[in-house]
């Protein structure tokens, strides 16, 4: 018995030092191209009221993949940024336009990243970049929608987002897009399928633990578009919310619904303060 | 000719006489190994890059014969002495008998 | 030759035992084969070839490798637990700036990864790191 007592002693000594080496984000620093500095930790936003610190996700992975992140050429996620590049200057549809006929440069959409989803005044509604992007093409363009979470999609978003690097995160959660906010923060701390976990019992209370190999992070999507090792390829916000839906087994919702954009809206602005990220490299 | 692949390098506009420079490469590629199988359980025929090669002024750097087992985006670097001012060849030949190359110029003195 | 049933039975049990025997270190000697086939059987040295693996790869399907071999003329990379061992192989020009080399590699599960240098004056090296793949968390 007295052996029994030790092992299970000494296996939670081992549980509990294993625990403790994974409880925090590492302590490294990111700077893109020796040139951008990205801010991965910061004081949380008030209306975060559960978190003290935010860590970009960043800071939860290894130092390997962290490594794919810190120069553009090791970043696969560029790739997708150099097709963009290409489409932007493509005309495409009936109106005879390309993206660049509008708005010049993809440098000059620089901010834009760090402050959607944002409210649209003409449609009345919180939009995200990817429903801008689509208005554009078929409003403007007379050209056909891109799926939502369709490799196009999610590659002009990375060239979007990819010339706001280094720029914090600034949603707007108050005036008109505050009844979004709140419906997106309602999602958050809603428990979802067989599971019933919802996106706080992992990302708030639970981060830094590990879910079997993998080491949590606090869910920021300032890191979005995130190129990731395991499908190699580009991943956009809401496919992401869907796979994690879909992991807690429930009916997920779909990508550009209602729920997903507020949700988006939401997780955001928990990441106000941080840089912006996208593409990013994640496992 | 698979689609979207494009070949992507990283080499120094200058460098000194005999100094050696870090290449780096990267081709977009699925690099199908020949082990995934579909949703009707049929194996997805091999489809990969199978062999890079990195010469400078028609002499080489490196030779390299790929297997299934690189992944996605066959990345590498690499370094190379540059004796002269001249062109990197960078060659990749695929599966499907499609070859891509790009060039890339350095000056050296 | 005729074929009567005992010289059949003879070859049915004589290749089963074959099989059998073999199958005890299937996973090794795959590797070790390949190995073999490369080097004819010469002896390996260590010490040359300085290998730089994750001790923890975060996914199997990106790994990043790394070696530094000094005096090789090439090198070749295993993976002895894939189901094709072979990765690739690096043959050096004259314009080469160093016999060394990074990729990215896939993983089918922890294993070992193996370098073996052919080194400019014939001989053989080799380096060995192992690699512990983990399972991700979420599927998503």
């Amino acid at each position: 018995m007295k052996i029994t007592k030790m092992a299970i002693g000494s296996v939670a000594a081992l549980v509990g030092m294993t625990g403790l080496s994974f409880a925090d984000p590492d302590e490294d620093s990111l700077t893109i191209n020796g040139d951008i500095s990205i801010v991965t930790e910061t004081a949380a936003p008030a209306h975060a009221e559960n978190l003290s610190t935010i860590y970009s996700g960043w800071r939860f992975r290894s130092d390997e993949t962290q490594a794919f992140q810190m120069d553009d050429f090791d970043n696969p996620g560029m790739i997708g940024v150099e097709n963009a590049t290409v489409d932007w200057e493509t005309v495409d549809g009936s109106a005879g336009k390309s993206c660049s006929s509008c708005h010049g440069t993809p440098e000059d959409m620089a901010g834009l990243r760090a402050e959607y989803p944002k409210w649209n005044e003409e449609k009345s509604q919180v939009t995200t970049l990817e429903m801008e992007v689509n208005n554009c093409r078929e409003n403007r363009m007379g050209a056909e929608k891109w799926k939502y979470t369709g490799g196009k999609m999610t590659d002009m978003i990375a060239l979007i987002s990819s010339v706001s690097r280094g720029m914090p995160v600034n949603v707007a959660i108050d005036g008109p897009a505050k009844e979004t906010w709140e419906q997106g923060k309602q999602l958050y701390y809603t428990r979802f399928g067989q599971l019933e976990l919802s996106c706080a019992n992992c990302h708030e209370d639970s981060y830094g633990m590990m879910i079997r190999a993998d080491h949590l992070s606090q869910g920021q999507i300032n890191g979005f578009p995130t190129y990731r090792l395991k499908n190699t390829k580009l991943n956009s916000v809401h496919a992401r919310f869907k796979g994690c839906v879909r992991d807690t087994r429930a009916e997920t919702f779909k990508p550009g619904s209602p729920e997903f954009v507020a949700l988006q809206l939401y997780v955001a602005s928990r990441g106000n303060g941080l840089s912006v990220e996208g593409p990013s490299v994640r496992n | 000719m698979a689609s979207g692949v494009k070949p992507r390098v990283k080499v120094p506009k200058k460098a000194s006489v005999g100094e050696t420079i870090t290449i780096k490469t990267l081709i977009s590629h699925k690099m199908e190994s020949g082990q995934r199988k579909d949703d009707d359980g049929n194996i997805i025929p091999r489809s990969i890059i199978n062999r890079f090669t990195a010469d400078f002024n028609g002499q080489n750097v490196v030779d390299v014969t790929l297997e299934p087992a690189i992944s996605t985006n066959p990345y590498f670097q690499f370094e190379a002495v540059v004796p002269e001012s001249g062109e990197f060849k960078f060659t990749w030949y695929d599966d499907d008998g499609s070859v891509y190359d790009t060039s890339k110029k350095i000056t050296v003195g | 030759m005729e074929l009567t049933r005992r010289k059949l039975l003879a070859i049915g049990s004589s290749t089963f035992a074959l099989a059998s025997l073999s199958s005890l270190p299937a996973f090794a000697s795959l590797t070790d084969d390949a190995i073999a086939t490369l080097t004819g059987g010469a002896d390996l040295g260590e010490g040359a070839i300085t290998l730089t693996a994750p001790e923890i790869a975060e996914n199997g399907n990106t790994v990043p490798i790394e070696f530094d071999a000094p005096g090789a003329a090439e090198v070749t990379l295993f993976a002895d637990g894939n189901p094709v061992p072979s990765v690739a192989t690096f043959k050096f020009g004259p314009l080469s700036g160093s016999r060394s080399a990074s990729t990215r590699i896939r993983l089918a599960g922890t294993q070992n990864v193996v370098a073996i240098a052919k080194m400019e004056d014939g001989s053989f090296q080799m380096a060995k790191a192992n690699v512990k793949v983990t399972i991700g968390g979420c599927g998503g």
